[in-house]
């Protein structure tokens, strides 16, 4: 603490900590606490039952794989359309990029109801994919297309300043200097994309994990199946069951605190080899 | 430690002080105000229901208006409140002020007495008919034509049908509809719980999809164009024919169903603290009225009037109903067998 002080040049270092720890206390730590206190009424016992029971469990894989698989797809066509709209100009470039956001405005119920009009075997897309055996509404690949549309904007959102901020003449001293479009990419672009690229893919993972509104519409909820973790929550709720639901809350909080820490983990080790090198 | 590093700790400590002294002084507030309130003064009274007697209570609630004023002078407006039944009653639970409860099952009413003891144990012996103002059933909305022929539960669980039906986890609908197929397969099979069993599990083995509620399952049914047959409330399926047209879509009374018995209470702990209980109870004996059961009927519920009943017959086609007292001895008990964690609806998913 004492060398946090030498260093710090700021004036109210003790008024802005106090202010964030107060705020993260009551708006994050609190309800975390009691989330925790509660599940605490189970003995171990009932807490390792809870959530190894094989329904939990397969909704644990459902939850985090769509997760997983969405958030990959956001990092790869997020990184397109960032490069796109920060590199290319053209018309209604502007109303595109107003578009992006959209989904974090939309209730996600919403968003669920129109994905699954579109999808289902009678829907504008759906009707087409039916005939070619493709079935995207009420399957696992329904769970991944809702959670990729609302997790698409963090990719985009955290990849398109730091291109705006990559100087194209970087680009163009790489390119003077003999090197190919595909190097220039691999070894100029990317090392600088690859951080916020990230970060991007970890807010989009994160999101999906706890997503529900727009799931429970495009998914079948087939217990095994395509029944994700929160649902299995309002399944305990139902039964009154609060400590239990929270017993499976707090396994999925635990698991993404985890993820999460290892992908920032990452990113640290992997800007520490972009120094050396 | 430096007086700018105890700074944060010192502030964090402060307010959270102030935040505790905060809610302290409004709970007394709110206290004070439902004391002085009186009978007389009660001037709304919130009756929370489950999900499809939107439209229904909507129009009883004027009714009572009406009637209300002309008996005792008073203005008096119902609030509704509309949900699944379980989250309803949860809600009420956690301390939603509802003066009266209208649910989709006895369970759920049961659950304010167990946890919170908000009405007494016997609530269900106050009021006529275990406290059933009017009843319905399950039947099955198909598909016009009856393309996949379907006249037996036994039909429905063939290879190549598929149901729509909500998950009896989250929606209270379902479960009467679980308890309706599991019935009627233990009356074809003299209640042989072993082949029932097997029957249900055939049965869900066919639904594609579970939704979290009896409307969502009708959407599924009708707009996405998914399934061969719905099964829900008796209601909801003439609901839907008008909605969507009766030349899409038929309605069919399977040869024995359940006698659905949706349950209304006042809520004890709520009525007595606002000084509501008067006119909550005349609310809830406004429903058993010749003019609450005729808004009923008319809304495809079976009234229990006799009269108003037979006038309405040819609407309510007669079929066999059993009791979930009957067959399950009551839904406390079917609750534990077939819906509680592990419970028959569990294991049908369990992997073998």
């Amino acid at each position: 603490m004492a060398q946090l002080k030498r260093h710090s040049v700021l004036p109210g270092f003790g008024l802005s900590l106090g202010y964030t720890l107060f705020y993260l206390s009551t708006i994050v730590l609190l309800p975390l606490a009691a989330l925790v206190l509660k599940t605490m009424h189970l003995t171990w016992g009932q807490f390792m039952t809870t959530v190894t029971d094989p329904e939990v469990l397969a909704a644990y894989r459902v939850s985090f794989g769509a997760s997983f698989v969405a958030a990959i797809l956001n990092a790869a066509i997020g990184l397109l359309v960032a490069w796109v709209l920060v590199r290319y100009r053209f018309f209604g470039k502007r109303f595109l990029d107003a578009m992006i956001d959209l989904p974090f405005a939309l209730p996600t119920a919403v968003a669920g109801i129109s994905l699954t009009t579109l999808y289902a075997k009678n829907g504008w897309i759906g009707r087409l994919l039916d005939p070619l055996g493709i079935h995207v509404a009420y399957t696992w690949s329904g769970i991944v297309l809702a959670l990729t549309f609302i997790g698409m904007p963090f990719v985009v959102r955290t990849i398109q300043p730091v291109l705006q901020d990559l100087d194209p003449e970087v680009e163009e001293a790489a390119a003077s200097l003999g090197a190919g479009r595909w190097l220039i990419f691999r070894r100029v672009v990317f090392p600088e994309v690859w951080p916020p690229l990230l970060t991007g893919f970890s807010l989009s993972f994160a999101r999906a994990v706890g997503e529900y509104g727009s799931v429970i519409f495009i998914a079948a909820n087939i217990p095994m199946k395509t029944e994700i973790a929160p649902v299995m929550i309002v399944k305990k709720l139902e039964e009154f069951q609060y400590s239990q639901a929270t017993a499976i809350a707090v396994v999925m909080l635990v698991a993404s605190f985890i993820i999460l820490l290892m992908i920032s983990l990452l990113q640290k080790w992997t800007a520490g080899r972009g120094v050396r090198r | 430690m430096k007086l700018s590093q105890m700074f944060p700790l010192s502030l964090l400590a402060v307010t959270l002080i102030l935040a505790s002294g905060c809610k302290q002084s409004s709970t007394d507030q709110g206290s004070a105000t439902t004391q002085a309130s009186t009978d007389s003064q009660v001037s709304e009274i919130l009756n929370v229901s489950y999900d499809p007697t939107r439209e229904l209570y909507k129009e009883i609630n004027t009714a009572f208006a009406t009637d209300w004023k002309a008996k005792t002078g008073q203005d008096i407006s119902v609030k509704q409140s509309h949900g699944g039944s379980g989250k309803q009653a949860r809600a009420v639970i956690d301390g939603l002020q509802a003066d009266v409860v209208t649910l989709g099952l006895a369970y759920d009413i049961d659950a304010l007495h167990d946890h919170g003891d908000l009405v007494p144990a016997d609530w269900q012996k106050r009021l006529p008919n275990n406290s059933t103002p009017f009843t319905s059933t399950i039947v099955w909305l198909i598909r016009k034509g009856n393309p996949k022929n379907l006249k037996a539960w036994d039909d429905l669980v063939k290879d190549g049908v598929q149901i729509v039906v909500p998950n009896p986890k989250t929606s209270g609908g379902a479960r009467w509809a679980y308890l309706a197929a599991y019935g009627a397969a233990l009356q074809e099979n003299n209640n042989d719980d072993a082949k029932a069993r097997a029957f249900i599990t055939r049965f869900y083995g066919n639904v594609p999809v579970l939704d979290s509620g009896a409307r969502d399952a009708t959407v599924t049914f009708t707009k996405r164009g998914l399934g061969d047959v719905l099964v829900s409330w008796e209601n909801e399926g003439q609901l839907a024919l008008q909605e969507f047209g009766s030349d899409q879509y038929e309605v069919v009374y399977p040869p024995v169903s359940i006698l659905a018995e949706p349950p209304v209470s006042i809520v004890d702990k709520v009525v007595d603290d606002r000084g509501s209980r008067k006119v909550a109870e005349a609310y809830l004996n406004f429903l058993y009225t010749a003019q609450a059961q005729e808004i009923a009927a008319k809304n495809h519920y079976r009234p229990t009037d006799a009269s108003v009943a037979s006038r309405y017959a040819n609407q309510f086609p007669q079929i066999k109903l059993f009791t979930v007292d009957e067959l399950f001895g009551g839904w406390k008990k079917a609750q534990e067998t077939h819906f509680a964690d592990g419970g028959v609806f569990d294991q049908i998913y369990k992997p073998k």
